[in-house]
């Protein structure tokens, strides 16, 4: 397979701009995707290729944006539609949630809505409480929908390209601390991974690490300090929310009998415990001790960077999880 | 202008038919065949009439909570949507939407909405994909005046001015948002105002009309065509019965009032007018009549007939 180092910013702009020559019938719009390439700048040079037509400048007006991308896509087109901050889909969520989750239910199957939603999560930025949620668990909560949450430039491509293709709305999720993360990124054009496909970024026998989006990166820090420890952690990705490997879940704790479960996302009623869940229900038999979870503290996240930083998971809250299971070196 | 006449009858035949369709409702859900909520149209049937005789099949329409009428109007088939409000599989939607979200994607109804405008960013959205896909097609969006207070109204209105979408919001202002008259909750002199600030040209039409209404829309759907954009069409109309099967709907209404809207109820006034006009005799609209009351009684006995879906169903169509 052919490879090239790019930036997850740039993968992502990569699976649109090939998803758009591929097929005239999809469309990117938002706030600030012409000219300026979003306010990330990931996506200059679209507006550049494709022109007005096709990546569109839109009013800040997210109920109305997704409205018309759920109708453009109920009437034969595939829109992309760039909600800026995750914490602003909170405006479109009527859209999201009674229209396009559940157009082709109420239809008896008539409908298809082919409609993908990006959008950013993650703190980090000092950007505060209405700028650096992640409120991934709201979506995968509501039949109809399929999330995607990539943490490399491989997947975000991979997972992007199947996300614009699929004829289901998707939400797909890039956390935005992310941008500058660079990685080797197949370049075939019909490069997809399919949804609902763990991956194991790293394998191990003593424990299992899930992690999500750029968790699976603390994660993976995490792994390699354990690892001088003479702890072997496996780290497991399930990529998509919805829908979700949970067979490769299972069977890496089955095999490592201990599991962490870490995710940005607030804590309380959020993924780590419908993954624990899953994995205490699959598992049980094997398991030796009990699943601990991470995931952002359950505050508005903060200004300060100092309280910032105290509310997101680190490689160390992981190790410390991990050393509170006792695990007996082998 | 006048009309021709096959449209005058094509009208009257359409309004005969949601008439019969809601009274038929309304002994169905009362002998406890229908479950659920339902909305009745009775009253306002000059409006889905109107604006759906000026559009052709491949045209789109949203509708709403209310919205068989549209959905007749547009070409939904009586029995398939008898079915569906019953729960039926040989329902439009397979019983899986019942009354609040019939849609028939094969004649353009993209769906009828629980959620009070619901439809907004549907009908533009179809109206963005028309004009992407370069085709003529326009969207309609039936709306109430209740839904006229939604944020989206103004968001999907700006969008629809600086896109110059083709699509037509028409509003059925029948006066309450359920129980509430709209003047108590509406501001502003009137609701078709609303599109001025846009650039967007508006019209109030007597909803009782379905020739008044078949004019506006024919011409929205002109300026749509041609690429001129969107149009406003407040319809002003009213329903007869209360706000949804259940509601005797008086008490926050006077007798006065609902009657003086029954005197000039829309299919009589189009009856008048084909009579006066000579363009069908008594006896030939009559018959009409038995045929759509043949029609009704056929789709209600099928609709009887038919099985509810299989549990086995329930998981399916969450994913395409």
């Amino acid at each position: 397979m052919s490879m090239r180092e790019m930036t997850y910013g740039e993968a992502v702009k990569e699976a649109i701009a090939e998803e758009m020559r591929r097929d005239p019938t999809v469309f990117l719009m938002g706030e600030d995707v012409g000219k300026a390439g979003t306010v990330f700048k990931v996506l200059t040079g679209l507006h550049d290729e494709f022109g007005d037509d096709r990546v569109i400048d839109t009013p800040i007006a997210e109920a109305g944006l997704v409205g018309l991308g759920v109708g453009a896509a109920l009437t034969g087109s595939r829109p992309i539609v760039d909600i800026m901050f995750g914490d602003f889909i909170t405006l479109a969520m009527d859209q999201i949630v009674n229209q396009a989750a559940k157009l082709r239910y109420m239809s008896g199957g008539q409908a298809i809505v082919p409609i993908t939603i990006r959008s950013t999560m993650g703190a980090g930025r000092s950007s505060a409480a209405q700028h650096s949620q992640s409120l991934h668990a709201w979506l995968a909560h509501i039949p109809g929908l399929k999330v995607a949450i990539p943490s490399t430039p491989a997947d975000a491509k991979g997972l992007f390209k199947t996300a614009v293709r699929d004829d289901n709305p998707v939400v797909i999720y890039e956390d935005k601390m992310m941008y500058a993360l660079k990685g080797m990124v197949p370049t075939e054009e019909d490069y997809t991974i399919p949804f609902g496909q763990a991956d194991i970024k790293r394998e191990g026998d003593d424990i299992t690490l899930i992690a999500t989006s750029s968790m699976v990166h603390v994660a993976l820090e995490a792994a390699d300090a354990l690892a001088e420890q003479g702890i072997s952690a496996e780290v497991v990705d399930p990529r998509t929310l919805v829908p979700l490997d949970r067979e490769t879940l299972i069977e890496s704790v089955i095999k490592t009998t201990r599991a962490v479960v870490i995710d940005e996302g607030y804590k309380s009623f959020g993924i780590t415990g419908e993954i624990a869940s899953i994995v205490y229900n699959g598992a049980f038999d094997y398991i030796d001790a009990p699943i601990a979870r991470l995931g952002a503290m359950d505050v508005p996240v903060p200004f300060s960077k100092p309280l910032e930083d105290a509310t997101i998971p680190t490689p160390e809250d992981v190790i410390h999880a991990v050393q509170d299971m006792k695990i007996i070196r082998r | 202008m006048s009309l021709p006449s096959e449209i005058l009858i094509k009208m009257y035949r359409a309004m005969l038919r949601i008439r019969r369709f809601e009274e038929q409702i309304w002994e169905v859900y009362t002998g406890g065949l229908m479950h659920g909520l339902a909305h009745l149209y009775i009253g306002e049937e000059a409006v889905a009439v109107g604006v759906c005789a000026a559009l052709r099949d491949d045209d789109f329409i949203t509708s709403t909570h209310r919205g068989h009428g549209h959905c007749v109007a547009k070409g939904g088939n009586l029995e398939a949507m008898m079915a569906e409000v019953m729960g039926r599989v040989t329902g439009h939607c397979r019983g899986k939407g019942g009354s609040m979200h019939i849609a028939d994607m094969s004649v353009g109804i993209l769906g009828a909405n629980g959620i009070v405008g619901g439809g907004f960013g549907i009908a533009t959205g179809a109206a963005l994909s028309a004009q992407k896909r370069g085709t003529d097609q326009v969207a309609v969006c039936f709306f109430g005046d209740g839904a006229s207070n939604q944020g989206i109204f103004f968001e999907v209105m700006n969008f629809a001015a600086i896109w110059k979408l083709p699509v037509i919001y028409v509003c059925e202002n029948n006066h309450y948002g359920e129980y509430t008259p709209t003047g108590n909750v509406t501001a502003g002199k009137s609701i078709a105002d609303r599109s001025l600030p846009f650039g967007i040209p508006s019209t109030t039409v007597d909803g009782s009309d379905a020739i008044a209404v078949y004019e506006a829309t024919a011409q929205a759907v002109e300026r749509a065509r041609k690429g001129d954009g969107a149009t406003l069409i407040e319809c002003d109309t009213y329903r007869y019965r209360g706000h949804h099967v259940g509601d005797p709907g008086e008490g926050y209404r006077s007798k006065e009032e609902i009657e003086s809207w029954m005197a000039k109820d829309p299919i009589q006034q189009l009856r008048t007018k084909i009579l006066d006009d000579n363009i069908a005799s008594g006896a030939e609209l009559d018959a009409e009549e038995r045929e759509v009351e043949k029609e009704m009684e056929n789709a209600l006995e099928a609709a009887k007939a038919a099985p509810y879906p299989d549990v086995a169903e329930v998981n399916q169509h969450v994913y395409a």
